[in-house]
C-alpha cells in the first residue's frame, strides 16, 4: 500500500485530497442537524425530529414479515437532506443591478478557504495518506488561507449592490482582520514551544511527558500554562473567524436583514451556509490538532506507561493499538466536542456590539497573546538552562508578574464605585437654591 | 529546444496565469475588477515561489499581500465607489501609446538581460530546504541581524507615524 503510494505520487495526491474533502463535505449535513437539535434542546423546544422516520406497511406483500408494521424513529436525521433538496429546486434569483461576475464568483470564494484550510492537518498517524501536504509551513498555511476567507464575504456584500449587504461585508472584513492577529499570535506561542511549524510535529511533540516532568502523561498544549492561554485566545478568534454567534455581526438579523448574503437565494445561499459549517468543523479539527493532542484519544502516552510499569505492558500495548488504529475517530470526536461548544456559545451569549467586538480583539486578545509569547520565550530559556519544572514555574510566575503590571497600568483593581458616588446629585441642595 | 520537465510545465501554467492577471489589472476599466486581478496575481505568484522551493516567501506573499494589503485596497475602492467606468476611459490619449511603448521597451531591456541565462534552466536550482522557515530564521538572526533590526525600527516608525496622523490629540 505505502510502496504503491510512493510509486504513484499523482494518484497518492488525489487520494489524499479526496480523503480530506469528502469526509468534511459529508460532515456538513450532519453538523447542521446536530446543531439544530442541540440548540432546540438547549432552548427547551423540540427541533426537527420527524423527517426520515420510516414506518413499514402492515399489509403490503413486498415488505418482509419481520419489518411489517415496524416504526423507525430516526430523530429527524434526514432533515438536512430535505433542506438541501429544497434549496436546490428553489428559484435562483439574481437581482437586476448586481455586479454579475463578482456576484456569481463570491460564493465559490467563500467556500474555497473552508476546505483548503485543513490541507496541512493530519487526521491520523498514517504517513502517505494524511495530511494532504506535510509542508514545513503548515501553520502559516492555515493563517494564510484563513485570511483569504474575507474575500467571499466582502465581495458578496459589494456585488449585491445592497446597503445591508455592503455593511455586512465591511463589518466582516474588519472583524476577520482584527481577529487574525490574535489568532496568529496564539499559534506563534505554540509554534515557539514546539520548535516547528509542521502540524505533524506539533502532534508529535504533544506525546512527550507533561511539562517535560511527568512521564506517561502526554504534554497536550492545552494543559500547559502558556498553551491554555493560547488555546482560549485561539478559540475566541476561531469563533470570530467563522462568523458564528456571539460574533455574527456580519449577518446580524435585527440590523442587517441577513448581512452579506441578503441577496442570495437557492443554491448560492446554500454554498455560503455550507462554507460556514465546513469552516466550523475544520477550525475545530485545527484546534484539536494544535491544542488537544491531535489524533490521540487520551493525554496518556501508552508506550512510556508500559515502560514504567512492565507488568501491565500488554494492557498498555493493546490500548496503544486502539489509540493508533482508531485515530480519525478520536480526532473527529474532539472536533465534535468543540462544535458542541460552538452551539453552546450560540445558545448562551448575546451578540456583541461592534465597539465591544473591536475592543475585545485589539485591547484584550492581542495584548494577552503578546504577553503569552513573552512567557513562552521565558519558559523556553529557563527550561533549557535550568530544569523543565523550573520552566513551568517561571512561566506561571511570568504570567503573575505581567498580570500585576497590567492591573497597575490599567487600574483593574481600582474600586469603580467611588466614581459613581461622586456623581450623586443632591436634590435638596438644588431645590433650596431655586427657592 | 528546451526539454519539457514537469516542473517547467507547472511553472508555465502558474506563471502564465499570473501574467494574464497582471494584464487584467491594467486592462479592466472597473476598479474593483482590477483590484481582484491584482489579488489573483499575488495569490498565483505565491505558487510560483512554491515551485522554486521558497515556501516561506510564498506563504508570506499570501498572508501579507493577498490576505491583508489587498483587503484594505478593496475596502477603500468599494467605499470610494468610483461609479461609471465610461467616464474613466480616455479616447485617443497619447499617454496610452507612450505608456505601451515604454512598457515594451522596459520588457525588452529586462528580457535581453535576463532571458539568456534563464533559457537553459529547466528545474529549480535551489536545494530542497532553501526557503524553509528554520533556515530563513537562522539567516535573519545571524548574518542579516542588523538589516533585520533596521527594518523593524522602520516599521515601528511607520506605526508611530500612522498613530500620530490618525490621532491629533494624544
Amino acid at each position: 500500500m505505502m510502496a504503491w503510494l510512493e510509486a504513484n505520487p499523482v494518484w497518492a495526491a488525489i487520494i489524499r485530497v479526496l480523503l480530506w474533502v469528502l469526509p468534511v463535505l459529508l460532515m456538513v449535513p450532519f453538523m447542521i442537524w446536530y446543531e439544530r437539535r442541540l440548540l432546540s434542546w438547549m432552548q427547551d423546544r423540540i427541533g426537527p425530529n420527524r423527517t426520515g422516520n420510516i414506518t413499514f406497511s402492515r399489509t403490503s406483500r413486498i415488505i418482509p414479515f419481520f419489518l411489517k408494521g415496524k416504526k423507525f424513529h430516526l430523530q429527524g436525521i434526514a432533515q438536512p437532506i430535505a433542506d438541501g433538496i429544497k434549496l436546490f429546486i428553489k428559484e435562483d434569483i439574481t437581482p437586476g443591478s448586481v455586479d454579475r461576475f463578482i456576484y456569481l464568483a463570491a460564493p465559490a470564494l467563500a467556500l474555497f478557504p473552508s476546505f483548503a484550510l485543513g490541507a496541512t492537518i493530519p487526521w491520523g498517524p498514517f504517513k502517505g495518506l494524511t495530511p494532504v501536504a506535510d509542508v514545513n509551513i503548515g501553520v502559516l498555511w492555515i493563517l494564510a488561507v484563513s485570511s483569504l476567507g474575507v474575500y467571499g464575504v466582502v465581495l458578496s456584500g459589494y456585488a449585491s449592490n445592497n446597503k445591508y449587504s455592503l455593511l455586512g461585508g465591511l463589518r466582516s472584513s474588519a472583524q476577520l482582520i482584527s481577529y487574525e492577529l490574535g489568532m496568529s499570535m496564539a499559534l506563534a506561542a505554540v509554534c515557539m514551544a514546539t520548535g516547528s511549524l509542521k502540524p505533524t510535529d506539533i502532534v508529535e511533540s504533544q506525546t512527550g511527558p507533561l511539562w517535560g516532568v511527568i512521564p506517561g502523561l502526554a504534554n497536550w498544549n492545552l494543559f500547559t500554562p502558556y498553551g491554555f492561554v493560547a488555546g482560549v485566545i485561539f478559540f475566541i478568534c476561531m469563533v470570530a473567524e467563522t462568523n458564528r454567534a456571539p460574533f455574527d455581526l456580519p449577518e446580524a438579523e435585527n440590523e442587517l436583514v441577513a448581512g452579506y448574503h441578503t441577496e442570495y437565494s437557492s443554491m448560492r445561499f446554500a454554498v455560503f451556509f455550507m462554507g460556514e459549517y465546513a469552516a466550523m468543523f475544520v477550525y475545530s479539527l485545527i484546534f484539536s490538532t494544535v491544542f488537544l493532542g491531535g489524533y490521540h484519544a487520551l493525554p496518556i502516552n501508552w508506550q512510556t506507561l508500559g515502560e514504567i510499569a512492565p507488568g501491565v505492558s500488554w494492557v498498555t500495548n493493546a490500548l496503544g493499538h486502539v489509540d493508533y488504529w482508531f485515530a480519525p475517530v478520536w480526532l473527529v470526536g474532539k472536533a465534535f466536542f468543540l462544535v458542541t461548544v460552538y452551539v453552546w456559545l450560540r445558545a448562551t451569549l448575546p451578540r456583541l456590539r461592534y465597539d465591544q467586538l473591536m475592543a475585545l480583539g485589539w485591547k484584550s486578545l492581542l495584548p494577552l497573546a503578546t504577553i503569552n509569547t513573552i512567557v513562552v520565550a521565558l519558559w523556553m530559556v529557563v527550561s533549557r538552562v535550568a530544569s523543565p519544572l523550573a520552566g513551568v514555574v517561571s512561566g506561571l510566575l511570568g504570567f503573575g508578574i505581567l498580570y500585576l503590571l497590567y492591573r497597575a497600568l490599567n487600574g483593574v483593581g481600582i474600586d469603580r464605585t467611588k466614581f459613581l458616588t461622586s456623581r450623586e446629585i443632591d436634590m435638596v441642595e438644588v431645590t433650596r437654591s431655586v427657592a | 529546444m528546451i526539454p519539457v520537465t514537469p516542473e517547467l510545465m507547472i511553472l508555465g501554467a502558474v506563471a502564465s496565469l499570473a501574467a494574464a492577471a497582471a494584464v487584467g489589472v491594467v486592462a479592466f476599466n472597473n476598479a474593483v475588477r482590477s483590484a481582484l486581478c491584482l489579488v489573483l496575481n499575488f495569490f498565483v505568484l505565491a505558487f510560483v515561489y512554491f515551485t522554486l522551493n521558497a515556501e516561506m516567501l510564498g506563504i508570506m506573499q499570501i498572508i501579507v499581500y493577498t490576505g491583508a494589503i489587498m483587503v484594505l485596497f478593496l475596502f477603500v475602492i468599494m467605499l470610494l465607489n468610483l461609479g461609471a467606468p465610461q467616464l474613466l476611459r480616455d479616447k485617443d490619449d497619447p499617454k496610452v501609446f507612450a505608456g505601451i511603448s515604454l512598457g515594451v521597451a522596459l520588457f525588452a531591456l529586462l528580457g535581453s538581460q535576463l532571458l539568456p541565462s534563464f533559457l537553459k534552466v529547466t528545474t529549480p536550482n535551489a536545494p530542497k530546504d532553501f526557503g524553509a522557515p528554520a533556515n530563513l530564521g537562522r539567516a535573519l538572526f545571524t548574518n542579516y541581524v542588523i538589516p533585520f533590526e533596521a527594518v523593524s525600527v522602520l516599521l515601528l516608525v511607520g506605526v508611530v507615524g500612522s498613530i500620530l496622523l490618525a490621532k491629533r490629540k494624544i
